[in-house]
């Protein structure tokens, strides 16, 4: 019998389906995987119990003959940002060990509705604030890839880099991440695995830990573009309870897949040709045009003039939201209380904060501050809002002459972990290509592409028009049969 | 624009965040740098542009002025509520005496 822990989502539900094998011994395997992969340090908790409960459920309503849901069978790894019943939630934080929700994320219930089950919560920068995975209060995460010849651990990207991890390794066959400014996409990138970003609104916020509310947006990170458009069927759909829940049917796009993109129009942004892009990079990108015009697909030069501009306006946007969504760790509701000797309420705040949170999260609710502070509003924060604008109109004005963009996810493959720490800025430029797309609450993917000269590999981005996740699927399709994309890391956990 | 100690401090403070001289002087430099990079926004010509605040057109909704509509956002869970409190005393949050 085939390694069930070599399948995927899609494999494994309709496998189950079929009785080719069960639910159970899906989860057995899945968690048997997990427990033996402890140095890749992509869990935060590990809830076996969980995952073996709804597959014993989805056996159940099989020899039932009930119908099975769209992720019957299919445990996944939940990136620990979801809030979980019962189930410790920290963001990867201290200001929030040992926190355990009373509710359940819309999206996980979503999924846990769809008959998928949990093998636990995976590791994640900081509040979801880096593009390395090296701010979790649990330690770093490593990617499951190692540069040929050497043993130096890699950055799995940031900030669902456990979730990267976890499904490279094929430890988890799918899991959730979410996306602020690329935590899908650059992950996904660097470890060659799948991930989409939806149309913001798409999947519901409610009891995801804010980081930057007006861009952040959850979604599917697996090993295929079928499985992704699967599992975010499962995650997507209106909901009340978040006030910017689209209020809009869920298409089918597992159903609507189709590779063939004749009559569609891809547009190359002249601007995302940026200095210090490796020409391993350059050349995968050539590439992807290849396999897309292959594909049937037009390939046109558009421009987005204000490209240059979308990742400083997105550093005091995305720390401006922080500092307000943060202020809710003050030591009085939940998680962590610091009380010094004699300590009064504003003592105590300031005390619990300064314990309770890392320094690239101090960092970001600072420059939040500052730029939200009465002299610098207009300054900073009212700039960057207008110049969010812009960004977002390039995109408008680029349909016109495209129904789709193809750029590279990131501009360097993975690099070593600790190579970046002294400079946060450099480590901020990871997410150049993956930012304009989260400004404009766009729709985008990164799909395998490559491996480049030290055997990592390179993903290709894919931006759609708002609610178009369906032609940013079916390009990813076209770029995964072409690409041919089905290496596994070594295994050396 | 710059900031220097005392003006981090202050923010710091705003913040509700203790930070020690030490700490103070390490955030100085890193403030610094990354509000001289996001500096280069100022080149750009925003005339009659509005600030951008929501992604997606999408109109507020309003609930229905319905008691206790849906059980997850309602009210009644007072239990709930107070699970994970550091501190809970006699149904409320406890915190340190505020008043001398």
């Amino acid at each position: 019998m085939t390694e069930l822990t070599s399948l995927g989502v899609k494999a494994i539900r309709d496998g189950v389906r079929a009785g080719e094998f069960t639910a159970r011994e899906v989860a057995e395997s899945f968690n048997d995987a997990v427990a033996a992969a402890a140095e890749l340090n992509a869990f935060i908790v590990t809830t076996p119990d969980h995952a073996l409960a709804a597959a014993d459920a989805t056996d159940k309503a099989r020899a039932e003959g009930k119908e099975l849901g769209a992720m019957a069978g299919v445990p996944i790894g939940m990136k620990d940002l979801f809030a979980t019943y019962g189930v410790q939630t920290t963001a990867a934080s201290h200001i929030l060990e040992g926190f355990e929700p009373r509710y359940e994320s819309t999206v996980s219930q979503n999924l846990w509705n769809a008959g998928a089950g949990m093998l636990g919560k995976l590791n994640l920068d900081q509040f979801a604030m880096g593009s390395s995975n090296e701010t979790s209060y649990f330690g770093n995460v490593a990617s499951p890839w190692r540069k040929k010849g050497s043993n130096q651990p890699m950055s799995p990207g940031g900030s669902s880099g456990g979730s990267s991890s976890a499904v490279a390794a094929r430890i988890a066959p799918a899991a959730t991440g979410t996306d602020t400014g690329g935590s899908i996409r650059q992950p996904a990138a660097f470890t060659g695995i799948c991930g989409i970003k939806p149309t913001y609104g798409r999947c519901s916020r409610w009891g995801v830990v804010a980081f930057a509310s007006s861009l952040d947006q959850a979604g599917p990170m697996a090993r295929s573009v079928e499985d992704c458009a699967i599992m975010l069927g499962a995650m997507a759909g209106f909901d009340p309870k978040d006030a910017t829940s689209l209020q809009m049917d869920v298409p089918d796009w597992e159903g609507a897949l189709n590779a063939d993109l004749k009559g569609k129009r891809v547009g190359i942004p002249r601007e995302y040709r940026m200095e210090g892009t490796s020409q391993a990079i350059l050349d995968s990108w050539e590439q992807g045009k290849a396999w897309l015009k292959d594909a049937g697909a037009q390939i046109v030069d558009i421009s987005l003039p204000h490209t240059k501009y979308a990742l400083p306006a997105y550093y005091i946007i995305a720390p401006a939201e922080a500092s307000s969504n943060l202020a809710r760790y003050d030591g009085v509701r939940y998680g962590l209380r610091e009380l010094p000797e004699e300590a009064g309420l504003q003592e105590m705040y300031a005390a619990t904060r300064a314990a309770g949170f890392g320094d690239e999260v101090k960092r970001r609710i600072l420059i939040g501050t500052y730029v939200l502070s009465a002299g610098f509003y207009d300054a900073y924060y009212n700039q960057a809002q207008k110049v969010r604008a812009l960004v977002a109109r390039d995109f408008e004005q680029a349909w016109a002459d495209c129904d789709l963009i193809l750029a590279p996810t990131t501009p360097t493959a993975s690099f070593p972990l600790g190579s970046l720490n002294d400079d946060p800025l450099t480590m901020y430029l990871n997410d150049v290509f993956a930012v304009p797309a989260s400004l404009a609450g766009l729709p985008a993917m990164s799909v395998p592409a490559t491996l480049n000269e030290d055997g990592l590999p390179l993903g290709l981005q894919l931006v759609g028009k708002p609610f178009d996740e369906q032609t940013v699927l079916d390009a990813g399709l076209a770029i995964q049969q072409r690409a041919g994309f089905d290496r596994a890391p070594e295994k050396w956990w | 624009m710059s900031v220097d100690k005392q003006t981090v401090a202050k923010i710091a403070s705003l913040a509700r965040i203790n930070m020690g001289d030490e700490e103070l002087e390490r955030m100085v430099p890193e403030l610094n740098n990354i509000l001289q990079w996001v500096e280069q926004l100022g080149e750009v010509n925003v005339e009659g542009i509005e600030p951008m605040s929501a992604v997606i057109p999408n109109t507020l909704r309003l609930r229905d002025d319905v008691v206790d509509a849906d059980p997850h956002t309602a009210g009644g869970r007072r239990e709930d509520i107070l699970a994970n409190a550091p501190v809970a005393e006699h149904g409320f949050f406890g915190v340190p005496k505020v008043i001398e």
